[in-house]
This record gives structure tokens, sequence and C-alpha cells, in this order.
């Protein structure tokens, strides 16, 4: 037997190349690079990277448009509109995360001086005083991201866990670098870590069951596979929700859920927002892709499980974020409901419903970005009135609409776009998956998905009566820092989005609604 | 079909004023020094415009007064597609009319009210936004439009009523409004999905067009919905709690807001939604019934209250009580429902004009033991008041009387308990109406003086009372008192003579039949104005002719109840609040022992060695794999049922 290498079309391959080549000329820089100029060189390639692969992703659509999907890599991969449109989401999500990730806000980045010193030790606060920076975040924000483009991208089952491995270390490593309160920040990367390890167990475990059952991991001949179902239901059956069970503990469905409060609270702010947007992202474009086109036989079987899983979501997600007090964990739950939203339109299994997730998902990443944008701006003081970590306890930001109404008008726009007010991005995505979900007939589901964000709309009004109509406490006092400048054009390009799309989505709608052909 | 050049204009109306919004809102200080004027004439302009398109309609023939115009295909969502049009016909005419021309009034008024404020030109910016929302309201071909008007005049409202954002209390009242309204909101979605599920589509021409042949069960959930979504927004009983604190913001807000526009958006819900009524006789029936329940409400209410303000918010929510249990009636109320909604317009939104009048004078003053005798000082307020007075009492030939004579009377028709229920208590509304504003009237500018004129007295008994020097307001305040007075005067009987305003509203509502009451006409007309005059008696010997302590007196259990708003804040406090948080507080106990206990004792049931760890430490990773764990293995078992 000879071995034949595989033919690489490059140019499809471009946008993860790009990315991942970067991310690798990243880890170079590190170790090359003088350190007066290492931050900014890395700065400047990541944005770059991710503008330039947003680019080629827009020249592959077209590309795509007018040739058809094609398969990469001895199949290993596919090209075809639904992986690019998720791809570009990501991309664009990425973009703007890099740039809150970026910014020195009050005069320093978001990340600890060095990772690899215990919190309080004298080691770390030399490192402080030298003022070392870690900026080895940039390669890692990269090397996940180009996980995340493989991600939806992915036909066959094993590169499908290469990916979700891809992404995923780096943002392990990520969670546990922030400045301030190292040892929650500790704790949260530990804690994701453990849990990511023992979801990517079961999802391994389902890619053996479903490869004994088919003799193949890729996903055609999986498709192929599944409607002979000879009896080997129970191998097929408990494969396929496993690997779901993988698929969904990255998304923050219930009950895989747990991990989501805690390590959005503990992780940098600047990559709780990356990992929020774009993770969820990936994961969905994934979980769409797996059930559209290689089980779309088994929706009798999977239905009462997705149903079920869907309405723990969205109730768990919004009663939890109704009694939390810190903001991080209220958009942690926040998201954790969006969660079982976009859920409504998988389990439409119609192509609107296709279509609907991938204007949601971009709607709610654009929103999630600026959101924790601005978390990163708001600041605590302390005795002597300095400046320090986050302020985040939700009676902090009392009072903020009046002291800096342009940051609360813009983190009052996200706040009704999450709650889905007409003429918010929000509303639209919501109606797109509800509608979606109507027609493939889902409507109880959707009475509950409508409950559930009329409950939702209640915290993040709250959270806008608290900033504009209540006193601020004196002892609580917080304060806001000065970006350098790149958060502050994420925020808005964010802000502009969330209206745009609100208000005449009908372009962007009519480019997802393209993308609803799955390539096997 | 005819040629309309203005009809298709019609989208200005509301583009003018958003525009002068943005303008103000963007242009910040800048705009200060002719800011408010921008304002005004963006009111006028809309309403100039809305003038010539009424002219341009009464030209066609009846049946071409309807126009759908398209704007944009706004959500293009599979078959689901929703498309952003504007319905122009005699009904949304109508509002547009009353909107934009009071609207345009009440802004030339809030030039002056507002003078000393140096945010008056952000003021000028909410009311914009308020006119164009509620123009976007009225004038929406859709429920998903509508909607967006719904929640815009909701934030706008928002913003006007917490506009004096610096104090306590009205944030307070700001945030109360908003909670209720959203409680009604909910209602408003959860019928727009209704019809989604059942007729696919929520543009109102698909949606009339499939009421007929939908069942009965989902029609009439959808007209409960509507009907609960109309509660929240124009203060009707149980949401109703919310109105008399909104009085909380600028008295201009309170004349557009809570008096001739908004608040009345409920009632538009209902006539806009007649078909979907049609089809689902008991929610018009419960519509009905909460009308007939909130004129009462609102009536008692309104008896005992000390504060001008609340007074007469208390008898807005009374008289939209009339408007809704019209409305509740079916084909043969509607045009008297948005009728009286046009007359009440005028002369409510004139006399909050007129108590904004008398607090300038008095400065800030509501409490009304405070006034008396001020017709002497404040003529112009005192005659234009007395107009608006005159009318809500429906003494003939004032505008009240056209409009509310016609729902007493077509509460008495029908067959069965209906008319011996409704037709009493709306008699009985009018009765209670003309007590509570004649005391209003009798004493605010009756009676005499609970103030003095200065510190030296001779007279020793008045050395308790406060120091005032009430005077007349501004012209930029009384003349459009001035107009809205002879509104309050003309306008019910120029529209009556004739059937001329049901006849406009004809091709909306349809022609109805004369129905005959269960009672004669005259008889019912004579023993109305009886009772309106006996109500009015009562409150001149109580308050014109003899003294009005200036302390309340302890009064009845009744008194005592009306002045509480009949316990309204207590109830909602024992139904809602308390077990809301109850159950806030419950499900956050569930979150800390019964997710985490049930997870420790589930997982180490499924770990086996979990009960004996979990004795040595709490590692929550553990929990939350064990949650997992848990999660996978039901998936499994839920997957492999379906199969067994």
């Amino acid at each position: 037997m000879t071995f034949v290498p595989p033919s690489i079309d490059w140019a499809a391959l471009a946008p993860i190349v790009i990315v991942l080549g970067a991310a690798v000329v990243g880890v170079l820089i590190e170790a090359f690079v003088k350190d007066a100029v290492r931050r900014m060189v890395q700065v400047i390639l990541a944005v770059v990277a991710l503008g330039a692969a947003l680019v080629t992703v827009a020249w592959r659509w077209t590309v795509v448009q007018a040739q058809g999907p094609a398969e990469l890599v001895g199949g290993a991969i596919v090209e075809d509109t639904p992986a690019l449109m998720a791809q570009g989401v990501v991309l664009i999500c990425a973009f703007l995360g890099m740039l809150v990730i970026a910014d020195r806000v009050g005069g320093e980045d978001g990340f600890t001086p060095v990772a690899a010193g215990a919190p309080g030790s004298t080691y770390e606060a030399q490192a402080r005083r030298l003022g070392l920076v870690q900026t080895e975040v940039y390669p890692l924000v990269l090397f996940s991201v180009g996980g995340m483009l493989v991600f939806p991208a992915a036909s066959d089952l094993l590169t499908l866990f290469i990916a979700l491995e891809v992404l995923s270390l780096p943002l392990y490593l990520l969670a546990g670098l922030a400045r301030r309160r190292r040892l929650l920040s500790q704790e949260a990367s530990l804690k994701y870590f453990l849990l990511g390890a023992f979801s990517s167990a079961f999802f391994l475990m389902g890619l053996a069951l479903l490869y004994g059952y088919s003799g193949s991991v890729r996903f055609a001949d999986l498709a192929a596979a599944v409607p002979a179902m000879v009896g080997m239901d129970v191998v097929l059956l408990a494969g396929v929700v496993l690997v779901l069970v993988g698929l969904l503990f990255k998304v923050g469905a219930v009950p895989f859920h747990s991990w989501v409060p805690d390590v959005y609270q503990g992780s940098p702010t600047s990559i709780t927002g990356f990992m929020a947007a774009c993770t969820k992202i990936a994961a969905f474009a994934a979980l769409v892709r797996f059930l559209y086109a290689v089980v779309p036989g088994l929706t009798w079987d999977l239905s009462p499980l997705l149903w079920t899983i869907a309405i723990l979501t969205m109730i768990v997600g919004t009663v939890l974020a109704i009694v939390q007090t810190d903001i991080k964990r209220m958009l942690a739950y926040s998201s954790v409901a969006h969660a079982g939203f976009v859920l409504l339109g998988v389990i439409a299994l119609t192509s609107s419903g296709i279509s609907s997730v991938m204007f949601y998902l971009l709607v709610y990443g654009v929103a999630t970005v600026g959101a924790f944008g601005l978390v990163t701006l708001v600041r605590e003081r302390d005795a002597e009135g300095n400046v320090t970590g986050e302020a985040t306890r939700v009676e902090q930001w009392a009072g903020l609409g009046r002291r800096h109404p342009v940051l609360a008008v813009c983190f009052t726009l996200f706040l009704l776009s999450f709650a889905g007010i007409p003429l918010t991005a929000g509303f639209v995505g919501k109606f797109t998956v509800f509608a979606a979900a109507v027609e493939g007939g889902a409507w109880p589901l959707v009475v509950i998905a409508v409950l559930a964000s009329a409950a939702a709309a209640f915290f993040y009004v709250r959270m806008i009566v608290l900033m504009f109509f209540t006193d601020p406490d004196q002892d609580a006092g917080s304060t806001v820092v000065r970006t350098e400048g790149t958060t502050a054009i994420a925020v808005a390009v964010c802000a502009v989005a969330t209206v745009v799309l609100g208000v005449v989505p009908t372009p962007i709608l009519s480019l997802t609604s393209e993308a609803t052909k799955f390539m096997l | 079909m005819q040629d309309t050049p203005l009809t298709n204009l019609a989208w200005l109306l509301i583009a003018i004023p958003l525009a002068s919004a943005a303008v103000l809102l963007v242009g910040g200080r800048r705009t200060n020094a002719w800011g408010h004027w921008l304002g005004v004439v963006a009111a006028a302009a809309a309403a100039l415009l809305g003038i010539g398109i009424l002219i341009e309609m009464l030209g066609l023939p009846e049946a071409e007064r309807i126009h759908d115009l398209h704007l944009f295909s706004w959500i293009p969502a599979g078959d689901l597609s929703v498309d952003a049009g504007l319905l122009v016909d005699p009904l949304s005419m109508t509002f547009v009319l009353l909107i934009t021309f009071v609207g345009a009034l009440i802004h030339v008024y809030s030039v002056a009210y507002m003078e000393h404020d140096e945010n008056r030109r952000r003021f000028f910016a909410y009311l914009n936004l308020f006119v164009a929302a509620m123009l976007v309201l009225v004038l929406a071909d859709s429920y998903a439009l509508l909607f967006v008007g719904w929640e815009g005049v909701g934030l706008a409202s928002y913003l006007l009523i917490g506009f004096w954002n610096q104090r306590t209390e009205y944030a307070v009242a700001a945030k109360k409004a908003f909670v209720m309204n959203r409680v009604g909101d909910m209602g408003m979605l959860i019928a727009m999905m209704l019809m989604f599920a059942s007729i696919g589509a929520v543009d109102f021409e698909t949606v009339f067009a499939a009421a007929e042949g939908t069942n009965e069960g989902i029609l009439t959930a959808t007209g409960l919905m509507l009907v609960l979504a109309a509660c929240g927004k124009s203060a009707q009983f149980p949401l109703q709690a919310w109105l008399g604190d909104a009085m909380a913001g600028p008295t201009p807000v309170s004349a557009l807001i809570h008096a001739a526009t908004m608040v009345t958006a409920g009632v538009y819900l209902i006539v806009r939604s007649a078909p979907v009524f049609e089809g689902a006789p008991t929610a018009q029936l419960v519509a009905a019934i909460i009308g007939a329940i909130t004129l009462l409400f609102g009536a008692i209410v309104g008896c005992a209250k000390d504060d001008i303000k609340k007074t007469l918010a208390a008898s807005t929510m009374s008289q939209i009580g009339y408007m809704v249990l019209a409305a509740g009636l079916g084909p043969i109320g509607y045009a008297f429902a948005i009728f009286h909604l046009v007359t009440h317009g005028f002369f409510k939104a004139g006399m909050f004009l007129g108590a904004g009048s008398v607090m300038h004078g008095m400065g800030d003053e509501v409490n009304m033991r405070r006034f008396g005798a001020l017709r002497r000082s404040m003529q112009i307020t005192w005659i234009t008041f007395g107009a608006g007075w005159l009318a809500i009492l429906g003494i003939p030939p004032f505008s009240g009387f056209w409009s509310k004579d016609k729902i007493i009377e077509a509460a008495f028709v029908g067959e069965g308990w209906q008319p011996w229920v409704f037709g009493p208590i709306a008699l009985l509304g009018a009765g209670i109406t003309a007590f509570y504003m004649s005391r209003l009237f009798f004493m605010t500018f009756h009676g005499k003086a609970r103030w003095k004129e200065s510190e030296d007295s001779a007279n020793e008994s008045d050395k308790d009372l406060p120091v005032q020097h009430p005077h007349e307001s501004p012209l930029l305040m009384t003349v459009p008192m001035i107009v809205l007075a002879v509104g309050s005067v003309a306008l019910g009987g120029l529209l009556a003579i004739g059937d001329t305003f049901t006849h406009w509203l004809e091709p909306v509502t349809g022609h109805v039949e004369h129905h005959d009451p269960v009672i004669a006409i005259p008889v019912l007309i004579g023993a109305t104005i009886a009772i309106v005059l006996a109500g009015a008696f009562i409150a001149w010997r109580q308050y014109a002719a003899s003294a009005v302590p200036v302390t309340p007196p302890e009064g009845s259990v009744l008194t005592r109840a009306a002045r509480v708003d009949l316990y309204q804040d207590a109830v909602n406090e024992a139904v809602f609040a308390t077990p809301g948080a109850r159950v806030t507080e419950v499900l956050t106990e569930a979150d800390t022992t019964v997710v985490d206990g049930a997870a420790r004792g589930l997982g180490s049931g499924a770990v086996g060695l979990g009960t004996w760890w979990g004795r040595l430490q709490t590692g929550f990773v553990r929990s939350y794999a064990s949650i997992m764990v848990v999660g996978v293995v039901l998936a499994v078992v839920v997957v492999l049922a379906t199969r067994v």
C-alpha cells in the first residue's frame, strides 16, 4: 500500500493558514523580538492577521458562490457556505474582541505580568515592578481562533475533535491570566480545564462508538450508515448523544453549563468577551452541521432530548441570571439563556433555522463583546483613591448613567439587544429564531422562550434602572478609566452594529439565508 | 383609484419629529438656544401634514380611504416575513390628528412651562421622540411594527416621567410605570406568538382576514392577551397602579401622555383588533368588565385625592374605563369609544394644562386644600378649566355630553344581564365623576382662599396659612389652554351632529344598525343629567358653600381606602411583590441547596465514593462534573427510551 498525499488547495485554506501562521510567527516573536517593541508587534500582527483572514473569507465566499462547495485536505475539511458564514462571524467577533484584549485600559493591560508566579509572591511583585507583560496572550488567542475556524468546517469526527482541542487549550490558559483577583482566575482556569477535559472524554467516547457503528469517522460515511441502523441502534444513538454532549458543553447548555459562570467571572474580562462570543459561534456552527448534515434521520429520536435541553437552558439561564449580583456572572447566565434561544433555531431543522442561528450568533456576539468590553472600563477605587480591579458588583454601577452617559447608553443598548427589544438587533435575532422554530413545529418551545425572554427583560431592565435612576452608593464608588482607544472603537462598532442590524437587518439576513446548504 | 400625493408622504409624519429628536439629542448643548423651537416646529409640521392628509382623504370616496403604504421589508424570515408599512385609514388618521394637534399645543405650552429648567432642550427631544413613537404605534400596519411604537412610547414616557430623575421618588415612579408596562408587553408578545402559531402572520390584513376561520379558543386566548396588553398601557384594572405615581413627571407630560395619547393606546389596540374580538366574545366581555371595574375604581379614588394632578389621573383612569367598556361592547361601541377618546383628549389635556398653570402660579403646590378662590387671580385658567369641567361632567352642549352619553346609551343595549349591569355602572360613574370633578373645581377656584397674599395679615385665623402670590400664566401657556377649551366646548357637538364621526370611522369599524337601549333614550339622557347635577350639587354644598379644612378630616372607611388608591399598592405588594420576592428567595435557596445538594447527592450515588469524599472537601468542580455525569446519563436514557 502506497501513501497518497492529499492534494491541498491552499487558497481555500487561506483563512485558517493565515490565522494559525500568524500564531506561529507570534511564538517566534516571543523568542526573538526585543521587550520594548514586542507587545506592539504582537498586537499589530494579531489584528492584521484577523483582518486579513476576514477579507479572505469574504473572497472565498464569492468563490464558493460561483463554483460551489469543495472538499479540502482529503475530505477532512469542507468549504461550503455555512462554514464560511460561521468563520466570518467568528472572525468579526474575534477581531472586535482582539481590539478589547489589546487595549491597556487605565494604563495597563488586563493580564498578569507573570502567569507562572504564585499569586501574592515576591516574584510576582517584582515582575509587576519591572513592568513585565505576558505577550503570549496574542498568539494564544490566534491559536484559539484557528481552532474555531476549523471547527465549523470539519468534515470528520477526528478533525472535529482536534479543532475542539485546539480552540480549547489556549482558552484554558488564557482564563488563568487575569491581572487582578489572581486566585479566582487560576481557579477558573483549572475548573475550565478539568471540566473541558471531562467533556472531551465524553466526546471521544461518542466518537469511538460512532466509529464502531459505521467503520469510519468521515461525516459522509456516517450519514450514509445512519439509515441502515441494523441492530446497532444503541451504539449509534449513544455515540450521537455523547458527541452532542461534547458540543453542548462548549455552548454552555444546561446541564453542561456549570463551568460557565465561574469561568466567565474568573477570566480576564476581555478574554471572557472573546470566548463568550466566539466559542459559542464556532460550537453552534459545528452542532448545526452535525445535526443537519450527519444525523438528520435521527430527528425523531433526538427531539425529546434537544427539547428538554433547550427548555432547561432557557429557564435555568434566565432564573439564575435574575438572582445574580455580579455583572460578569449575570452576563454569564444570560449567555446560558441565549444558548437556549439559539437551540430553538437549531431544533427547527429547517433551512431558515440555520440562517436564523447564524444571524442570532452574530447579533449575540457583537453585543457580548461590546458589553464585556464596557465592563473592563468600570473600576473600583480603594481607600486611597487608587484605581483597582473591575467594579463587577451590580450596585457599583448605580448612577453610572449620570456620570458617564455615553458608556451607560452603550451598555443599555447591549442590554436591550439581549432582552430582544424592537429596533435592536436582538429583537430581529429572537424573531427569526422563533419564527424558524414555529415553522419547524416547535411552537410550545416558542411560548416558553417568549415567557423566558419576558422574565429575562427583568434583569436587563433592572440594570438600566440602576444605571440611570439610582443614586450611587458612596462607599461602593466606582470610576471609569481611560482607554487607549481600541476598546472604544470596538464598543462603538458593536453599538452601531446592534442598532443597524435591528433597523435594517435585510442585507445580512439575505446573506445568512444563503448559508444553508451543507456539503458532506 | 385617485392619486394621493400627501398620503404617500405619511412616513414623514414619523420622520419629522424623529429627525428633530435626533438633532436635539446629538446636537447637545449647542442646540440649547433654539432647540425647544425646533421641537415645536417639528410637532406643528407633523400636524399640518396630518391635516393635509385628512383633507385629501375627505376628497376620496369612502371605499378608497384605506391605504397601506409599504415601506420596506423588515424581517425576511422564511414564510413568516414581516414588512414595515403604514396603514393610513380613518381610524389611524383620527389618532394622527389628535396626537399631532394636541401634541403641538403641548409643545408650545412646554416652552414656557419648562423655561427655567436647564435641560429644556432634552425635554423637547424626548417629547418629539414620544410623538414619533406614538405615530408609529397608530400608523403601523402590523402587530410587529405596532409593538415597536408600543415599546417606543414606553421608553419615551419612562424618560419623561423620570425627567427630574435627581429626585428619588420620581425615579421610583418611573420604575413602577416601566415594570407594570412590561407585564402588559408580555401580553402583547404572547398575543403575537399566538397569531404566529395559528395564522402564521402578524400583519393586520392577513390576521384579520384569517381570524374568521380560526378556532375560537385561540382567538379568545389572543384576545385576552391583547386585553392584558391594553390594561398595562391604559392603566386599567389590575395594572392601574402606575398612573397615579406617574404624575411625578412634568405636567405637560401628564397632559400629553397620561391624558390625550399614550394611555389611550390600549383602546386603540382593542378597536383595531376588532376582527379578533368578533370571534372571541369571551375576551370582549372581559374587556367590558375590566372597563366597568376601572371606571368605578378611578372615580372612587378620584373623590378622596387632595393632590390636583392625582385627582386628574384617577379621572383619566376612569374615563378610559368608559372607553374600554365601550370597546368591549363590540361594534356598537367602537365608534363611541374612539369618539370619547378624542373629546376626552381635548378636555382632559386642557384640564391638565390648567392644573399646570395653577401650580405655576402657586409655587408648585399641588394640594387642593391649599388652594381656593383662585378664580379672581387666574381668570383665563379658571374659564378654560371650567370648559373642561363642564365637558367631563357631560353638561349639554359641551363635548363630553355627546360622547359619554353615547357610551351610556350603548351600555344599556343588549340582552340578558349585561345591559342591567353595565348600564347602571356607567350611569353611576357619571354621577361620581360629576362629584369629584366639581370637588376639584370648587376647591381650586371657589370658596375661601386657604392661602394669604402677605405675612402681615390682619385676620388672626390666617396665621398658619402659607403665603402665595397667584398670578396668571404667560401667553405661551394660556393660548394652548384656550384652544383646548374651545375644543372642549364645541368639538363634541360638531362631530356628533348628523353622526359625522361615526360615518367617518365606518370604513374601519363597519356600519352598525341602530339598537334600542333597554330604557328609552330620552329617559336615559334625563337620568344622566339629573345624576350629574346631583353629584355637582353635593360637591358645591360641601366644597364651595362651606369651608374646606386645610388638614384633611379623618373621613369614613371608604374615604380612607380611596385616599390610598383602594389599597392598590398593598394588594400589589401582597399579590405580586411578596410572592415574587419569595419565589426569588426560594430559587436562590434552591440554587444553593437543592441544585448543589442534589448534584452532590446524585453525584455521590453515581461515583460511589461521593458521600465520603463530600465530607472531606467541598470541591465544586466535582459537583459540576457530577451534574454533567447525571446529565449525560439522563440524556442517553431519554434518547434510548424512545427506541425501546
